[in-house]
């Protein structure tokens, strides 16, 4: 019929297709072949730019052809005059942006971009920006793209507020941006220096505000945009806290001395420097950490010689300096003592409000009043929620207790995917909050029966704890960092689920160990109980061990020195 | 020469408005042969668009409105004892009041011309076309006719003192312009070339006074459609251009921004995630509660116990019951939905609101696209498709009557204005084509129409490169809601410092009548002396133009009298913002002509056509060559992109 077209049937077009393929594949296997061979040969020379080119135009992401080329370009800027190499270098960067194209986000063109840039004498860097620019109206989320304009602005030195309205302009068009928002986290503490007093990476009221806005602005719009959440928790929260010493304890029965610091160090050799002074002098000592293990850890140990001890004197002064993290603590044995300690208080310096903490509590206040706000009217969002209970912790994590737990409750209701670590978290909040309940009441006994925990956290906190109480709760393990309660009398962990006891380990004072309903199966999972010296009592009833025969004969064996245990 | 022209058909259509142009591509493109008829000099009918001289002369003839009757050879000659005629109107009856006011500074002297252009005319360019068609049967737009016409051109020009005398070539001579932005890839670059002679005229004045003068004179940077509408991101239209490859004969812009008018003040609204994001005018609470409605819009199908026991009340008592505030109620209501308060129901604004959130972001921050050029392109777009596969064109070329047989009472042939009888077996007639007697018992609805040119945009931004639109609610009952669109010179339908303004309502008076009140609120007449008033930040009005044009669509074809089963009728234009109507239309009546058919399936890879001899056009190949190094590069609908974007 007129007009009308005539059409290859499919077979014929797949079949097309498939010679096609097959012929693109050939060249591209020989081009690969051809640029091995000639790089074992060392013949390093344009021809194995061209074949690169070849490949890489086609697939920009084999990693192996951008080291070649950077062999050739290496070899070739020993070889060329400054012109033909300026000649080189342009054609290349034409090269690799063609790439680029092809594959917006292939970490070796990039890579080789940035290799090829720092090397040049009088690099472009404004071109190179626009470059991102163009990249990133394509795709605003280009995470490659904008780790190289991090570079490239670095490299230019741009002004960060340049940088600033740059991001701007983005969270404007799609404010779904984590790099974008990830960008201003770096540039504002660029921006706006405080002084060397304040804590560090932390922003003056009036932009903090102005941040706030903005992205309150975005979780008003899509509460379910998770990246406007993270930066509103950069906002509220701080920099790491100052390294400190936190408390030091002098046993005179164990001939000890015990430190706990702020986070997890390596005191040793090469590591973390300690000194001790006792009495105005100098000793050496041999750290060592509670579960005898060279690892980083919160506490730290040694042995005292006796001399140091002598009761005979009123009082031993003990000195620790921690050189490194320009720290010092000193603590005092008095005549007819069996210990001495000195220690930060929990609630002076507001050690559990890590998460958030923002300086003036005003800002706060209003973010939780407009969180509860939005609350109102998205009673389920989860970003809401933890939102809402991170600002009352840091508000006053005492006062809001009871409202937090409720939010945990239908927080957990509506994301039960993260169940577990809503759980942890949880528990770690509540065992935080009795800790600073144990200090108000200025008592060595720390109650936390009852409370539904599933984690234990800030063990190391606990370092002068003589009675703890975790019966009735839903652990499984006592964690290895329960070896840092070095005074730990009793321990009551009657009906959890407790299956392993590696933290039950080295604890000089323990002399009842209550275990009653838990899922203790093997004799074995006692075996660390052997370390604790003192150890007398010990309830097991209710374990599925005790249903093994024998029982009893195997227990007395493994555990020798414990006088009572009870199956 | 109207022997030239073969005598068989399969497919007659009368009429290049988009409905019948879609029709006519799509039996082209399935192989049925095409005559696609037109007895006007322009493509489109009332869907054209003109320049500004092109838009006078368009007023002239309606002004005039002389009966053509030149001296046709009678009809009654070639028609059989067993045949009648069913006559065709002469007159187009489908413009009424039309109404001009010219506001900008005249005092320069009278005849000035527009540079390089020439007016619309009704002279001889039928010729051209017709041994194109001919010989090439392809659109009066190849290379060899536009040769012809660039030597007659400069003569026009400067022998010429009267504007009117131009008589040749001006249609196919802007068409070749046009064409070659659509079928060239660099449609950037063919853009920026064209906006230069505007910006280096230099001839505006600092202060941005633009006299009637300078509006002739650049008279050709106009694209004034007679419709007004926009394309929905997801509307049918756009799905059909994508589907049928024919997007690559045209470029878009996005609709920039959505505005109500309120209180007597323009803002604007927030309707995409970040417009809503950067909205200064919204409390935080309000960004929650208009994003919280809109997400359950999208998906209210799914939550039928929102809207339950609503269904009976209109959707603003409905949003009444919302948690919105009367600030987002008004939004949704005018803006968003664009429903009328007194009569849509719940329902009707829910899938309003559907439509309009599932349109964001395809494109852009808003649902519109609008095509450069103006609306007039999209006619052109279809019927170059049909002449891609061998359908023939005559532009200018009436037709007298269709010729039916007594007996079987189907339609057989039509009878040309030159009396040469062609035959043909479906006739796809556009409504405004059929005489008094034909439509004797249909009551047409009218639309009223404004065409502004303003000096300034009616919410100023940082940009002065914003397309708008705005809805001003029905100001009383048994009035209807005004729809505005405002375009700027990078739409490439005004000059550089100008704004369009197109006005649309169904009518209930006369177009002056009806929008004459909307006008005075938004604008303020053109005045020499600054005026120290509040007056003086509205927009001034530099030239208007009022008219009312028939409604045909939504008539049932029973209405029609005495039309066989094989003729077709297809409705001129609607008062709707999208292009649907048409689109359905022309579906409709291709599947009752090709029942078996697919519906404009894309053209196929050149790699793919089997080559065998001279069956295959030369041109036809050469276009689809072209299209493949398209389809290669830009995976959907190349051209469906702002061109203001650097090409990648």
């Amino acid at each position: 019929m007129h007009g009308r077209l005539k059409v290859k049937t499919s077979e014929e077009q797949a079949e097309a297709k498939r010679l096609e393929r097959e012929q693109k594949l050939k060249l591209y296997l020989q081009a690969t072949q051809a640029v091995f061979q000639k790089r074992q040969a060392g013949e390093l020379d344009e021809s194995v730019l061209e074949l690169t080119s070849q490949i890489l135009g086609a697939n920009p992401d084999f990693a192996t052809l951008w080291n070649c080329r950077r062999e050739v370009i290496q070899q070739l800027e020993t070889q060329k005059s400054p012109e033909e190499l300026a000649a080189l270098v342009k054609a290349e960067l034409r090269f690799l942006e063609s790439c680029l194209r092809v594959n917006p986000k292939s970490y070796g063109t990039w890579h080789h971009r940035c290799w090829l840039l720092s090397r040049l004498p009088e690099p472009n860097w404004a071109q190179e920006l626009e470059l991102c620019a163009r990249f990133l109206e394509v795709d605003e989320r280009n995470f490659h793209c904008w780790d190289y304009r991090r570079f490239v602005a670095a490299q230019a030195a741009v002004p960060p507020a340049e940088e600033l309205a740059f991001t701007d302009s983005l969270i404007t068009q799609n404010f779904s941006n984590y790099s974008s928002w990830h960008y201003r986290s770096c540039l504002l503490p660029q921006l706006h220096p405080q002084p060397d007093s304040g804590p560090h990476g932390r922003l003056p009221e009036d932009v903090l505000l102005k941040e706030l806005e903005l992205v309150q602005n975005a979780f008003f719009t899509d509460p379910n945009d998770q990246s406007a959440w993270f930066y509103h928790r950069w906002l509220l929260g701080r920099a790491d806290p100052q390294d400190a010493l936190r408390c030091v304890h002098v046993s005179r029965d164990e001939a000890c001395l015990t430190v706990s610091f702020s986070r997890p160090l390596l005191v040793g050799s090469g590591m973390e420097t300690l000194l001790l002074m006792i009495d105005g002098s100098p000793l050496a000592v041999e750290w060592r950490t509670p579960d005898g293990r060279n690892r980083p850890n919160h506490i730290w140990l040694c042995n005292l010689p006796t001399a140091s001890l002598n009761d005979q004197l009123p009082q031993h002064t003990f000195r620790v300096i921690w050189t490194a993290g320009d720290a010092q603590k000193e603590c005092v044995l008095l005549k007819g003592r069996q210990e001495g300690w000195y220690r930060d208080s929990a609630t002076d310096e507001q050690l559990f409000r890590c998460e958030l903490s923002v300086e003036k509590s005003t800002v706060l206040q209003s973010e939780l009043e407009s969180c509860k706000e939005l609350q109102e009217l998205e009673p389920e969002n989860k970003w809401c929620l933890l939102t809402i209970i991170l600002l009352m912790r840091a508000l006053d994590p005492l006062l809001y207790e009871k409202e937090t737990l409720q939010y945990f409750q239908t927080l957990k209701a509506v994301d039960p995917m993260r169940a577990a670590y809503l759980d942890d978290l949880r528990s770690k909040f509540l065992l935080e909050n009795s800790v600073l309940k144990m200090e108000y009441a200025d008592v060595r006994v720390l109650h936390l029966a009852h409370k539904d925990l599933t984690v234990l956290c800030h063990l190391e906190q606990l370092l002068l704890v003589t009675h703890l109480d975790l019966s009735h709760n839903r652990l499984q393990v006592l964690p290895p960092a329960l070896a840092a309660l070095r005074c730990l009398e009793v321990l009551q962990a009657n009906d959890n689920a407790i299956e392993s006891l590696d933290g039950v380990t080295n604890l000089p004072r323990l002399r009842e160990l209550l275990l009653c309903n838990n899922r203790l199966q093997q004799p074995t999972a006692l075996q660390p109980l052997a370390s604790c010296s003192k150890l007398g009592l010990l309830h097991l009833q209710g374990n599925p061990l005790c249903q093994a025969a024998g029982i009893s004969e195997q227990l007395a064996e493994l555990l020798p020195l414990v006088s009572s245990i009870l199956t | 020469m109207a022997n030239d022209l073969p005598s068989e058909f399969d497919v007659i259509v009368i009429g290049t408005g988009l409905p019948e142009s879609i029709i006519a591509a799509a039996c082209s493109r399935s192989g049925q042969r095409v005559l696609h008829v037109d007895s006007r000099s322009y493509y489109g009918g009332n869907w054209a668009s003109f320049s500004f001289s092109g838009l006078l002369s368009w007023i002239k003839e309606y002004e005039e409105s002389t009966d053509t009757l030149n001296e046709s050879p009678a009809w009654q000659e070639r028609i059989l004892e067993s045949e009648e005629a069913i006559v065709l109107s002469r007159k187009d009856r489908t413009i009424q009041h039309i109404e001009v006011f010219c506001y900008a500074s005249q005092d320069m002297c009278e005849d000035v011309e527009e540079t390089g252009a020439l007016k619309k005319n009704h002279a001889s360019v039928t010729s051209v076309n017709y041994t194109e068609a001919s010989d090439s049967a392809c659109l009066p737009t190849e290379d060899e006719s536009l040769s012809t016409l660039s030597f007659e051109i400069p003569a026009e020009q400067t022998t010429s003192s009267n504007p009117e005398s131009a008589p040749e070539g001006n249609y196919a001579e802007a068409t070749e312009e046009k064409e070659n932005h659509c079928s060239d890839k660099t449609c950037v670059q063919a853009t920026s070339e064209n906006v230069p002679t505007a910006e280096n005229t230099g001839e505006q004045p600092r202060e941005n006074i633009i006299t009637y003068s300078q509006i002739v004179k650049e008279g050709r940077r106009f694209n004034i459609d007679l419709v007004s509408k926009l394309l929905y991101s997801r509307g049918l239209l756009i799905d059909l251009l994508i589907k049928s490859n024919i997007s690559r004969y045209a470029e878009f812009k996005n609709i920039t921004r959505i505005l109500s008018f309120r209180e007597g003040r323009v803002e604007q609204v927030p309707c995409s995630r970040a417009d809503v994001f950067n909205s200064k005018q919204l409390t935080m609470v309000e960004k929650r509660m208009l994003m919280k409605f809109l997400t359950f819009c999208m998906e209210y199908e799914e939550h039928p116990e929102e809207y339950k026991g609503f269904e009976e009340i209109t959707f603003s008592e409905y949003l009444k019951t919302q948690k919105l505030t009367p600030n987002l109620q008004y939004f949704v209501l005018h803006s968003i939905a664009m429903t009328s308060e007194a009569t849509s129901t719940t329902l009707d604004g829910l899938k309003a609101t559907k439509n309009f959130l599932h349109c964001l972001g395809r494109y852009g921050n808003t649902p519109f696209l609008f095509p450069l050029y103006g609306q007039g392109e999209l006619p052109q777009c279809f019927c170059r498709m049909c002449a891609v596969f061998g359908g023939i064109y005559c532009l200018r070329h009436s037709v007298q009557c269709l010729v039916v047989d007594k007996d079987s009472r189907k339609c057989k042939a039509i009878v040309d204005q030159f009396g040469q009888r062609i035959i043909a077996n479906h006739f796809i007639v556009e409504d405004s084509y059929f005489s008094e007697d034909t439509c004797s018992n249909i009551q047409y609805r009218q639309i009223s129409r404004a065409v502004l040119i303003t000096d300034r945009s009616v919410l100023k931004t940082d940009s002065d490169q914003q397309i708008s639109i705005l809805t001003v609610p029905e100001s009383e009952p048994g009035t209807f809601a005004v729809r505005v669109i405002e375009l700027c010179s990078s739409t490439m339908t005004c000059m550089k410092g100008t704004y369009l303004v197109h006005m649309t309502c169904t009518s209930s008076k006369t177009a002056r009548e009806d929008l004459e009140p909307v006008v005075q609120k938004l604008f303020a007449p053109y005045t020499k002396k600054e005026i120290e008033n509040e007056e003086v930040d509205k927009p001034r009005l530099l030239w208007a133009l009022y008219f009312n044009m028939r409604d045909s669509s939504n008539i049932s074809r029973n209405s029609y009298n005495g039309l066989s089963s094989n003729v077709y009728v297809c409705s001129g234009p609607d008062c709707h913002l999208g292009n649907d109507n048409a689109v359905k239309q022309a579906e409709a009546l291709f599947q009752q002509i090709c029942p078996s058919e697919d519906f404009c399936p894309p053209p196929p890879n050149p790699e793919d056509i089997v080559l065998d001899g001279d069956s295959l056009q030369p041109e036809a190949l050469e276009s689809d060559s072209m299209l493949h190094t398209n389809s290669e590069t830009h995976k959907e609908s190349p051209y469906l992109r702002s061109p203001v974007e650097p090409s990648e």
